[in-house]
């Protein structure tokens, strides 16, 4: 079954007087496991589309299921506890609340879920570890470098079992050494666990990574390709 | 200095929401203080006019002594021919006669032993609201007369009505017996239980038949227009008798003590009240002007680096101070004044008023009067303190450091 | 699902901190108004106690019982009989204090000097003590020793009016209930000194057996005094006295014997209440201000929280339980610093700079500011209540955010 599946998205913004195309017309089929990047320039609808599937945002026109949810119909509510169990979220910047500390950061999704203490202490240690991070868990984002702040990003998304997770412009204030660190854990997610990624970005050592990158334009999606995925260097 | 004016002024409308809120402190102290100053001097007027025009009146004249010691013996010579000689004196409204005696009145039923008030019929009901008050019968009319007019009260006390007698005994000036026999003319009803209790007044030429006083009395009561002009009245009234030694010219806060300072404690704890306002708005100008400083830390490390000086900058928060505080200062007085105009009209009272005003003289509903002290008092003390509680974040201004503040987040 | 409190409650203490200077501020400003209010209300409260219970050794007593007709006329023929025994047995009863029958009635006192119209007070010693009568202090002599006792205690400023001392003789006059005059000589005893100069200048006490008789009244007297050293309660327990005093006689509360003193009871905690509200609401600007700007600052964190999946609810919850911690800071340091500040203020403020205006509002020269606990709690009541109130909408309206626009907010 199709983990995310858009039909005819449409989306204008309005600003002033000016009217900008967000989406036109997209449709999009992703299967579960798969690791997708949207790749385009700034304004190409990319993250339009992003915050679309994760429920942020509702289209004008046109039809969103994720996980056999019709997402454009769902409440307020529930797209918050949608996003809460089936949704994980990577953004460029600000991912962490800054009076938490990363494992607390961590935990916090697991707590608004209701998950005993001993079971959210385990987990955040064992997703921490898998990020790299032990022995960092008590520190608070303003004493963690921006790579570091990016895997608990990661940890905090992965940590609550979603399907899917989102990132949009994740490597964006990365350096390289970091990007590629935070993409080959990205990687090992989805062949280790089978989450499905899709990403948004305009770095093209990101793209790389992808096995299928989906171009986008002026809020149309003009190429979808299967590609050889291959790693950085790091 | 222009620029700065409009840069200030376009700061506070950055964000609008913290200056109307700032604002809106500002302006609700400012019409709780002119309504309340207003409703505070309002009624201080009231009280003090109802009380001496009652029956005190604004000066009295009287032998050096009586004050203190209410002896019949010291008199005031020739008292009606003084107060036609003060009744000439310019600024002056109305001047009465008057003597006091303590005696026992028995009606047919009883007895009570009360203070006798010998009166001008013609000048009394100038000086006093009390000829005003009957409920019954007439006021006094000739000057020698056997007649008397009496609280409801007391005649209820005496079992006594219009036409009936009282008699009276007690002592006359010169220590002898006096005693007469008076017919009731008139009954007066006041509403004040104390005043119904207690009073008891005779033409003044009878009082001094009856008990021997000659041509003497115990006061000279004046009265005039207008409460200020009460100061310069007693000058002219001592210059007028400096030559009588005996006489003492006294204004109504000698002759009623109590009534100055209930409207000084009075106004000391109501300032207590307005002060914690103002000490709040304060603050509230406080948090909003330093959070404002400190949001533009970076901003102002530019400005400094572009070689603006501290100074400047500080006279800039100052400005944006002076703008919100004078915003507030009008909003505040218009809408104040408005509120109390209003009030003023239809009148202003709350549950339990009427018992508590009574007790002072005042009526249930009070129409507070705008003046322009009610209007400009409190605000401009709550302006006041919005340009002091600037100083402290502009201080700070003083000594930034452009690099570190253009580093800051 | 449960709700997360822990989560919600450290976001909520933690935020509070972050900007440190400006909670500070708004901590120290909820405290100065808190203890205003406090203060304001207890001065207040020390002010009416004072009042009322001058009043009601004016009185004196919570409850008085007449004959029907006496209040209207004070008169001698106006009398009652000494309680029956039902009523003998209601005033022996809880929660009866100290009961006192005393004869009350105009009379002229006259020295060789003077004569003055005064109220003549035939009392029994020992029961006026009970119940808290006895005039001021003496400054000269003694009080009566019973009721048989035939001397004359008088106030300093009538004496001084009189030109008469300790142990000269004055008469006294009156009426007995057939019109005729009453009197008798006596000698001055006691010279008191009122805390009212009014009454100082009107009360002449003497032993009531002996007025009894020089009024030719037999055992009559003219009231009952009566106290239960409550006087806020005390329409709960006047009732049944009224009962018990039958219809014949009429027994009222002190509430209707002064209206001023009962309507300014009632009056007082209605004024503190609205003085709590009003600086209340000079501090709710800031409140909000605060809460608005603490929102303002953090909107792209709330996009953040939302895009997790906390839901609205949480996110207004956070945001009250901020505003709720500030509140009750604020409300702590405020009763502290009430209690540190008044308490050593109840022994009295001195204000007899003026004197003469308390007493004509029937105050002593001393003001006992009162630390009532019902006050802070009534002024935490408010400051917690009306504080929630202002802080729903900047909360409501931070769970409202748009996520999106949130999240990309510069």
């Amino acid at each position: 079954m199709n983990t995310v599946s858009c039909s005819a998205l449409s989306k204008t913004f309005h600003q002033g007087e000016e009217e900008i195309t967000g989406l036109d017309d997209v449709s999009l089929e992703v299967e579960a496991g798969d690791f997708v990047c949207l790749s385009g320039p700034s304004g190409s609808g990319k993250t339009t589309l992003l915050n679309a599937i994760g429920g942020l945002d509702t289209p004008d026109s046109g039809e969103i299921t994720v996980g056999g949810q019709r997402v454009d119909q769902l409440s307020r509510g529930e797209l918050a506890d949608l996003r809460l169990h089936k949704i994980g979220f990577v953004f460029q910047a600000y991912n962490l609340i800054p009076v938490l500390s990363a494992r607390e950061n961590v935990e916090l999704v697991m707590q608004v879920q209701g998950v005993p203490v001993q079971e959210r202490r385990q987990r955040s240690s064992r997703v921490l570890e898998e990020v790299g991070l032990t022995g960092m868990e008590g520190r608070r984002p303003g004493e963690l470098s921006g790579g570091q702040q990016q895997r608990v990003a990661v940890a905090r998304a992965i940590v609550s079992k979603p399907t899917l997770v989102l990132a949009d412009e994740p490597t964006a204030n990365l350096d390289s050494h970091s990007a590629a660190q935070l993409m080959n854990l990205f990687m090992e997610l989805n062949t280790q666990r089978g989450i499905t990624f899709v990403i948004a970005t305009h770095d093209t050592r990101v793209m790389a990574y992808a096995r299928r990158l989906i171009s986008m334009r002026d809020g149309r999606i003009v190429s979808d390709v299967q590609q050889q995925p291959h790693a950085m260097a790091v | 200095m222009n620029v700065t004016w409009v840069l200030a002024w376009r700061n506070l409308w950055r964000h609008r929401r913290r200056t109307w809120l700032t604002v809106g402190a500002m302006v609700f102290s400012n019409v709780l203080l002119v309504f309340l100053i207003s409703l505070q001097l309002g009624s201080y007027q009231m009280m003090i006019d109802s009380t001496l025009g009652a029956f005190t009146g604004h000066i009295q004249v009287q032998q050096h002594e009586y004050l203190e010691q209410q002896r019949m013996r010291q008199s005031v010579p020739a008292a009606a021919g003084l107060a036609a000689q003060l009744r000439q004196l310019e600024g002056v409204q109305a001047v009465a006669a008057r003597a006091e005696a303590f005696a026992l009145a028995s009606s047919q039923e009883r007895s009570f032993g009360i203070l006798l008030t010998g009166v001008q019929p013609e000048y009394e009901p100038g000086v006093s609201t009390f000829p005003g008050l009957l409920a019954e019968g007439r006021y006094l009319e000739k000057s020698d007369a056997a007649e008397i007019v009496v609280g409801a009260v007391l005649a209820r006390n005496l079992k006594v009505g219009l036409g009936d007698e009282v008699t009276f005994l007690g002592s006359g000036r010169d220590g002898s017996f006096a005693a007469a026999v008076a017919t009731v003319v008139g009954i007066l009803h006041s509403g004040i239980d104390e005043v119904d209790r207690s009073v008891a007044q005779l033409p003044l030429g009878y009082f001094q038949q009856v008990f021997a006083m000659g041509d003497a009395g115990h006061s000279v009561v004046i009265r005039v227009p207008k409460l200020d002009q009460v100061d310069g009245m007693v000058e002219a009234l001592r210059s007028q008798l400096a030559s009588r030694e005996d006489l003492a010219v006294l204004d109504w806060d000698a002759l009623q003590p109590g009534l100055r300072q209930a409207i000084t404690s009075d106004m000391a704890s109501a300032w207590l009240m307005y002060s914690v306002l103002i000490v709040l708005v304060a603050f509230s100008v406080l948090n909003t002007q330093l959070m404002s400083v400190l949001e533009r830390t970076r901003e102002f490390g530019v400005m400094l680096a572009l070689g603006v000086s501290p100074q400047r900058l500080a006279r800039l928060i100052g400005v944006e101070t002076l703008l919100m505080a004078t915003l507030g200062l009008v909003l505040g007085i218009l809408l104040g004044a408005i509120l109390t105009a209003y009030l003023g009209h239809t009148g202003f009272t709350y549950p339990g008023m009427e018992a508590l005003n009574s007790r002072f003289n005042l009526p249930a509903r009070i129409y507070p009067p705008l003046s322009l002290l009610s209007l400009l008092w409190g605000p401009l003390l709550v302006f006041l303190g919005a340009l002091l509680a600037a100083v402290y974040p502009a201080l700070r201004l003083l000594s930034l450091q452009p690099v570190a503040a253009m580093r800051a987040v | 699902m449960g709700l997360p409190w822990g989560s919600v409650a450290t976001l909520a203490w933690r935020n509070l901190w972050r900007n440190r200077r400006r909670t500070v501020i708004m901590l120290l400003a909820i405290a100065v108004g808190v203890w205003a209010m406090v203060f304001m209300a207890s001065l207040m409260r020390g002010m009416t106690d004072q009042m009322v219970r001058n009043g009601l050794q004016s009185l004196p007593g919570e409850v008085q019982i007449h004959h029907p007709d006496y209040r209207a006329d004070p008169s001698v023929v106006n009398s009652m009989a000494p309680p029956a025994p039902a009523l003998r047995a209601a005033l022996e009863a809880a929660p009866v204090a100290a009961w006192s029958g005393r004869v009350r009635v105009p009379a002229v006192i006259a020295s060789e000097r003077d004569s003055r119209g005064v109220t003549l007070l035939g009392v029994d010693p020992l029961a006026e003590q009970a119940i808290g009568a006895l005039p001021g202090e003496l400054v000269a002599g003694r009080f009566l020793e019973s009721a048989d006792d035939r001397g004359l205690v008088i106030g300093a400023k009538l004496a001084s009016r009189l030109e008469t001392g300790l142990g000269k003789r004055v008469v006294i006059m009156s009426q007995d209930p057939n019109n005729d005059v009453a009197d008798r000589g006596a000698r001055v005893v006691g010279i008191y000194r009122a805390r009212l100069q009014g009454n100082e200048d009107r009360f002449v006490y003497g032993g009531r057996t002996a007025l009894q008789d020089m009024l030719g009244i037999e055992e009559m007297i003219s009231e009952i005094a009566v106290t239960a050293n409550d006087y806020r309660h005390v329409d709960q327990w006047y009732p049944q006295l009224a009962v018990a005093a039958g219809t014949e006689l009429e027994t009222l509360p002190w509430t209707e014997l002064d209206g001023f003193l009962g309507t300014m009871l009632a009056v007082q905690d209605g004024l503190s209440l609205i003085i709590m509200v009003v600086i209340f609401i000079a501090l709710s600007f800031g409140l909000v201000n605060t809460l608005v700007m603490a929102v303002f600052e953090r909107v792209r964190e709330i996009g953040l929280m939302q895009a997790l999946g906390m839901r609205p609810g949480l996110i207004v919850l956070q945001i009250m339980l901020e505003s709720l911690y500030l509140l009750c800071l604020g409300l702590l340091l405020g009763n502290l610093l009430a209690v540190a500040t008044i308490k050593p203020l109840e022994s009295g403020v001195d204000i007899s700079s003026v004197a003469s205006a308390m007493e004509m509002m029937g105050m002593g020269t001393v003001l006992y500011p009162v630390l009532a606990s019902f006050d802070m709690l009534m002024s935490t009541a408010v400051v917690v209540i009306l504080g929630l109130l202002a802080s729903i909408a900047p909360a409501w309206r931070a769970s409202r955010l748009d996520p999106v626009k949130a999240l990309n907010k510069h």
